[in-house]
């Protein structure tokens, strides 16, 4: 089975975010970059299946050269090449224009199956899984828990409220995953140095057949107005007093200004 | 000139730091207080490679240099620094010296086990009267025919309860000194070879560290290790890679009572404002972060060296003796930055203040180190 995972170079959850002076992004000199927690458990998913049943793992991404280092870290990890798609006509692509050319570098590609993340922890949209499988024509199962693979079908786990929903599509699909569907191994000094030696493969959207109207900056349907940070955490208050006075005033906060109850 | 970290070396540091701190990190108070390692997580570090890492791929290792080796142990020992110290020994005292001394058979015996992290280490070098004069040791070997007999008690070895493969100096012939010493392997279950006395130690207290003791002990001949007499050569070449081991131990050390040093120091409230905004702590971190960033310069030059195939004897004890002296130093500042709270175990420095003081004194003292600096630029020999 060949697999293809989409993946993603993301500011690291932990380290400060500052907004831009512009207001329309994020400062990104001096923030580490990782790969995309999601994506993690995409790449293990894909390797777990080549090593049962045979294959290759491809590890795809779209974004400035940096991102370079996301695919060096699935090759670390076990994934057998890396396609990098790289324009700077994609500035400013918004999530559909990155389905577009993620789908237009695995259609060239070919595959059995395509695993991403749930969503990236840098937008949180959770469009471009989806998305990609309406552009590539596949049947899609997204934030699965569990993944089954047998004559040619794929039987997702998802959870729902309350429920676990058992979903069966065709192969060729697409595959987003929760974290809590495996456990990721950690990249090994020899995959380290098997993703230093191994060659990605660079495409410009002129490489993928898509013009600049289909996939580019200019073709997204969708624009930042701004970003603000979120409101700073007020101090807490502690309530002082006979224990009987402090519940009462404690539940009429909660009621008058908290709005909790 | 080129400061930067390679893309593979960065790859490796933020691997290793996001295992060592979401496994070993949350161990490491337990482990301090029980005295001993979970075995698993030699297999987990074997199974990344990080048990032999610049041995080549062909035998099991990681493929990897002795600057890797560096961002290895600097990783682990920010954690906890006794795994640290059984890592740096199984790396650097045991995989080196098969390696680069061992017969092709003895490569295939024992290098895969090592550094898949199946089968771990120890060095045996000193012994009651032989420390930091180790050419006086007199453990003998006596040349039996088909086999070698082994007698002597070896002392404060690292990793000595659990080792599966032992590296034992001894001497094999009658001429005093540093001259007929020779280098042999022993594995654990070899006739007369015991664990002896179990010390109780101040820091790095989930290793452990023991006697090992020789009576009769009974070796095949193709035990020996490199060439007869040449055990001494061998010692010091091995003791050259253990010392920037050791450097980037106290690194590690350093830079944990650093930065658990400014975490307090930016939460703790006196006269209405976090202590961070004194200029007494201000200026103890950042001597911290000189000194440390100093070491690690000295430390990743040391092992360039190494990895460049050039002798590196002086440049790795000037990074042991400048990276263990700032380990201790920065523990001592940050348990001052802690005041009470650094003197009780339920904060981290106090045990990063025990674990220092050993990169102090083990693979050669800071004496010893200042010693062998002096002989190099002296030109004398003692």
């Amino acid at each position: 089975m060949n697999v293809v995972v989409c993946v993603k170079y993301v500011p690291d959850t932990e380290a400060p975010i500052r907004i831009r002076a512009d207001g329309r992004g994020i400062e990104e000199s001096g923030l580490p970059f990782k790969l995309n927690y999601y994506d993690e458990h995409a790449v293990e998913e894909a390797l777990r299946i080549k090593e049962r049943t045979g294959g290759t793992v491809t590890v795809v991404t779209v974004g400035p050269s940096t991102a370079a280092q996301a695919l060096r870290q699935g090759v670390a990890m076990g994934a057998d090449a890396a396609i990098h798609v790289e324009d700077p006509a994609l500035d400013g692509a918004d999530h559909l224009g990155v389905a577009r050319a993620l789908a237009a570098a695995i259609a060239a590609q070919g595959c059995d199956l395509v695993i991403c993340g749930k969503l990236s922890t840098d937008d949180n949209a959770s469009v471009v899984g989806p998305a990609l499988a309406e552009f590539l024509g596949f049947p899609q199962a997204t934030a699965v828990t569990k993944l089954e693979l047998s004559d040619g079908k794929a039987t997702a786990h998802r959870e729902v409220e309350g429920a676990v929903e058992i979903l069966q599509v065709v192969l060729p699909a697409v595959i987003t995953v929760e974290r809590s569907i495996n456990e990721p191994r950690y990249p090994s000094l020899p995959g380290i140095m098997r993703a230093k030696r191994t060659a990605i493969a660079v495409k410009t959207l002129g490489d993928l057949g898509l013009t600049l109207e289909e996939a580019g900056g200019v073709a997204a349907r969708t624009e930042v107005l701004g970003y603000a940070p979120p409101p700073r955490r007020q101090a807490g208050r502690i309530l002082e007093g006979e224990p009987v006075e402090m519940v009462k005033e404690l539940v009429r906060l909660l009621r008058e200004e908290a709005k909790v109850l | 000139m080129e400061f930067d970290l390679s893309e593979e070396h960065r790859l490796v540091q933020s691997t290793v730091r996001e295992w060592a701190t979401s496994r070993l990190l949350p161990l490491a108070a337990e482990m301090d207080r029980s005295g001993r390692y979970p075995p698993e997580l030699l297999l987990e570090l074997g199974e990344m490679g990080l048990m032999g890492v610049f041995i080549p791929e062909a035998y099991g290792g990681g493929g990897m240099n002795a600057v890797s080796c560096c961002i290895v142990i600097e990783e682990i020992a920010r954690a906890e620094a006794a795994l640290s110290a059984v890592v740096s020994v199984n790396n650097s005292l045991v995989c080196y010296p098969i390696f680069a001394f061992g017969t092709e058979h003895q490569k295939r015996m024992y290098l895969r086990e090592l550094a898949r992290g199946r089968k771990v280490g120890c060095y045996c070098l000193t012994e009651p009267t032989a420390g930091s004069d180790a050419a006086s040791l007199r453990t003998t070997a006596r040349d039996a025919g088909d086999h070698w007999v082994l007698n002597g008690t070896k002392i404060f070895v690292t990793n000595g309860v659990e080792a599966d493969v032992l590296i034992v100096y001894a001497r094999s012939d009658a001429e005093s000194g540093s001259g007929g010493i020779s280098a042999f392997i022993a594995e654990r279950g070899d006739p007369g070879l015991a664990v002896g006395k179990v010390e109780h130690k101040l820091g790095i207290r989930a290793s452990s560290t023991c006697e090992i003791v020789l009576e009769d002990c009974r070796l095949p001949k193709d035990r020996l290790l490199g060439e007869r007499g040449k055990g001494f050569h061998i010692a010091l070449a091995t003791l050259d890679g253990g010392r920037i081991g050791i450097a980037a131990q106290a690194l590690g050390i350093a830079r944990a009572a650093m930065e658990d040093a400014v975490a307090y120091a930016k939460e703790r409230r006196q006269f209405g404002r976090p202590i961070a905004e004194f200029q007494a702590t201000q200026w103890k971190i950042a001597d911290m972060a000189t000194r440390i960033q100093a070491g690690r310069l000295l430390t990743y030059r040391a092992a360039w060296i190494r990895d460049q195939g050039r002798r590196h004897t002086k440049e790795a004890s000037v990074a042991k003796l400048f990276a263990s002296e700032t380990a201790m130093w920065a523990a001592t500042q940050a348990v001052q930055i802690y005041g009470g709270y650094g003197y009780i175990q339920d904060y981290p420095v106090e045990r990063h203040f025990r674990d220092a003081k050993i990169t102090e004194i083990y693979e050669g003292t800071s004496e010893v180190q200042r010693m062998v600096i002096a002989r190099q630029l002296l030109g004398t020999s003692t």
